[in-house]
């Protein structure tokens, strides 16, 4: 018997037989995928979003009008004296950055100059490369949460996950429309505008931060120093 | 890690007397106590979500074969290779093959107790793998080649004076003491690794059978580095940890955060699911997940099964007033506290562990905070009780209980011998009222006097109270 079979009859083995669920009970605990208790829907999604992202430490900014995002982030980076160099997803490339006097790039590159990346040591290499240079990352998100302020965001080919990681600043417009109440509310749009969870499920609340030496909170560890959320409706 | 709560009454000693240690965990107790007090009332039916986790919990492990192969087959579908591994050397010899395999030469690692209970680093090291800790308190003590002696909070026993030397001595840089600039040197130091490292490995909080997906929760953000960067992921993690839905992992992170560090949520929750597809530009080429069972597996339909729904928060030793006083290291293996007293003597044999059972005043504060509602006290009491049933107990301590029962069974003479018992304690404690030494019984009285009884029993005092 190899280690798996071994592990799995000591379970069999000791398991209180009368505890064992029906594969009736297991088949439908799936398909219904049953919520615990949560908390009472709150009557305002937005201001209790904008209330709980605060309180973790990111900054918020407002628009109705998407074409503002540039000069809105313009604004903030000069007000902190950050640099003005960055990398955006190619949904928001179509934005004119260089206007409000930004240098931000597409990561990945628009379909024009983009052949399909080898897999392999050699993509691997360009990325990295990449990546460690870029102070600002601008993303947008799948969706948000309003009972814990965070956003929630899928990796794909025009995605990446990198680009709210690696970057001192990371930047996300968030349509309020898609701000929902509870995780459990995001799993359900998940499923079902994905139907299955892409490689990687990011949920972030706020900037990195680090409380290792003596308990005392230090934003900025390994991930981004600020969060800022920018709130602006989105034509898909 | 090597087990060396043999040396428990001992460590214990020193560790009263280690000054620096005690300011350090009065810290702890400030933070992570009243951080906790702080948010847990957000939470909108306390007891309720509480008995919710402990019932998805008890429902994984009473079916844990099933869920674990569930989680087996979906993980597998989306291009993740699961491993099994009965001992921590198991994991060490898997980790080294999927190393060589790859041609692994650098890892970086986030934090994982589990690869504590294996002592992978040092297999890593000798199979001529560099690995870096990335976590900061875990990178702290990897320069300082020292054990983690929280859960949560690996270098809580360490202040930042002591970092500042440590680093200096290190890199090589000027001392500084200013802490964000203490994290901004490790973060700068790091980085490198991170981008550099041809493998990443990480732990797992949770294991969702449902997706096939691991979770991990990170604030500082290492955990999404060393799960991004590297064409290899390896998590490794206990079989206990898998639970059916995402549904049921969401009630279990309402409780997580906000009972380990007092926040809401983390400030990341990372739910990863297979390996990169072709056209994505980052994420890893191969992601092996190592299942670890180390003896859980022989708790589940026994008397101890509750302690596998711990979800590892780290609250019942942050409450327990002797974990408060002696820190972690004095428990002698990767966990501490009430969980510890309990995991380290059943997954790595009572006898090597003997005190740790004891190692409580069963006051209860562990099973009031825990978020998975395992009766700690209960545990612990069980535990004794094996003892008492294996003889582990020495002559003298087995004489005295017996001796006591005896006496509890006659009341008569119960009452006689208690009377003379406090009046004699009374004449030994004098004007002071306290007693600085009781034969056979020095447990008592060599850190502290014993305060002399009143002269009185209850019984006595009871029926003068009755008469007046
Ligand atoms: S026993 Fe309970 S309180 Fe202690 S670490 Fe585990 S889940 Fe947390």
């Amino acid at each position: 018997m190899n280690a798996r079979e071994k592990i799995l009859a000591r379970i069999r083995n000791t398991q209180n037989p009368a505890a064992v669920a029906t594969a009736q009970t297991i088949a439908s605990h799936l398909a219904k995928h049953p919520r615990g208790p949560l908390p009472p829907q709150p009557n305002n999604l937005l201001a209790c979003f904008k209330e709980r992202a605060l309180k973790l430490s990111s900054d918020i900014l407002e628009t109705n009008n998407i074409n503002d995002v540039p000069a809105l982030v313009a604004k903030y980076l000069n007000e902190r004296k950050l640099p003005i160099r960055g990398v955006c997803w190619p949904a928001l490339a179509t934005l004119r950055w260089n206007d409000a006097g930004l240098e931000i790039q597409s990561h990945p590159a628009l379909p024009l100059h983009n052949p399909l990346p080898q897999a392999g040591e050699e993509a691997n290499e360009l990325l990295r490369k990449f990546n460690d240079n870029d102070l600002v990352g601008i993303t947008g998100a799948f969706c948000a949460i309003a009972e814990t302020g965070t956003l929630m965001m899928l990796s794909g080919a025009d995605t990446p996950a990198t680009t709210s990681l690696l970057p001192e600043t990371h930047i996300a417009a968030i349509d309020p429309k898609r701000i929902v109440a509870t995780m459990e509310d995001a799993w359900d749009l998940l499923r079902s505008e994905n139907k299955q969870p892409p490689r990687a499920v990011n949920f972030i609340s706020g900037p990195s931060r680090t409380a290792d030496i003596e308990q005392t909170v230090t934003l900025g560890a390994h991930g981004p120093y600020r969060v800022l959320l920018i709130l602006v409706p989105i034509n898909e | 890690m090597q087990n060396t709560s043999l040396q428990f009454k001992k460590q214990v000693t020193i560790k009263l007397a280690d000054v620096r240690l005690q300011d350090a965990l009065s810290r702890l107790q400030s933070r992570f106590v009243g951080g906790r007090a702080a948010v847990i009332s957000e939470i909108h039916d306390l007891e309720e979500t509480r008995i919710a986790a402990a019932a998805i919990r008890d429902h994984a492990l009473n079916n844990l074969d099933y869920w674990l192969q569930h989680f087996e087959q979906q993980a597998t579908a989306r291009g993740a290779i699961v491993h099994w591994a009965e001992t921590g050397d198991d994991v060490n010899r898997i980790v080294t093959e999927i190393a060589a395999l790859h041609n692994v030469k650098t890892a970086a690692k986030s934090k994982s107790m589990v690869s504590e209970e294996c002592g992978l680093n040092d297999a890593l090291e000798e199979a001529g793998v560099a690995v870096m800790e990335t976590d900061l308190g875990e990178y702290i003590l990897q320069l300082a080649h020292e054990a983690p002696s929280h859960i949560v909070a690996p270098v809580v026993h360490k202040n930042k004076e002591e970092i500042a030397d440590l680093f200096a001595e290190k890199h090589h840089t000027p001392r500084k003491t200013d802490i964000a600039e203490l994290c901004r040197e490790a973060r700068e130091i790091l980085r490198p690794a991170f981008l550099n490292a041809d493998m990443g490995i990480s732990g797992a909080n949770f294991l969702i059978a449902e997706t096939g997906s691991a979770l991990i929760v990170t604030n500082e953000g290492n955990g999404r580095l060393v799960t991004t960067l590297p064409r290899v992921h390896v998590a490794i993690t206990g079989i206990e940890k898998v639970v059916p839905t995402l549904e049921d992992v969401t009630t279990l992170l309402r409780l997580l955060p906000r009972s380990a560090t007092g926040q809401s949520i983390t400030n990341y929750v990372s739910v990863l699911t297979g390996t990169k597809k072709p056209e994505d530009h980052d994420g890893p080429e191969h992601f092996h997940i190592i299942l670890l069972d180390n003896g859980r597996s022989s708790l589940i339909g026994g008397d101890m099964q509750e302690m596998l729904r711990c979800i590892r928060c780290g609250a019942c030793m942050n409450h327990c007033p002797v974990y408060q006083n002696i820190g972690g290291h004095a428990y002698g293996w990767v966990y501490p506290g009430p969980m510890g007293s309990i995991l380290t003597p059943v997954l790595g044999g009572i006898e090597n562990s003997p005190d740790l059972p004891n190692a409580s005043t069963l006051c209860g504060a562990c099973a009031v905070v825990c978020p998975v509602k395992i009766p700690l006290p209960d545990l612990l009491r069980k535990l004794r009780e094996k003892q008492m049933q294996l003889g582990m107990k020495s002559r003298q301590e087995t004489f005295m209980l017996k001796a006591w029962a005896w006496l509890a069974l006659h009341p008569r003479l119960y009452a006689k011998a208690t009377a003379i018992g406090v009046r004699m304690l009374k004449l030994i404690g004098g004007n002071k009222k306290l007693i600085h030494t009781l034969p056979g019984a020095g447990g008592w009285t060599d850190g502290r006097d014993f305060p002399a009884p009143a002269g009185k029993t209850f019984r006595e005092l009871y029926q003068q109270g009755k008469h007046k």
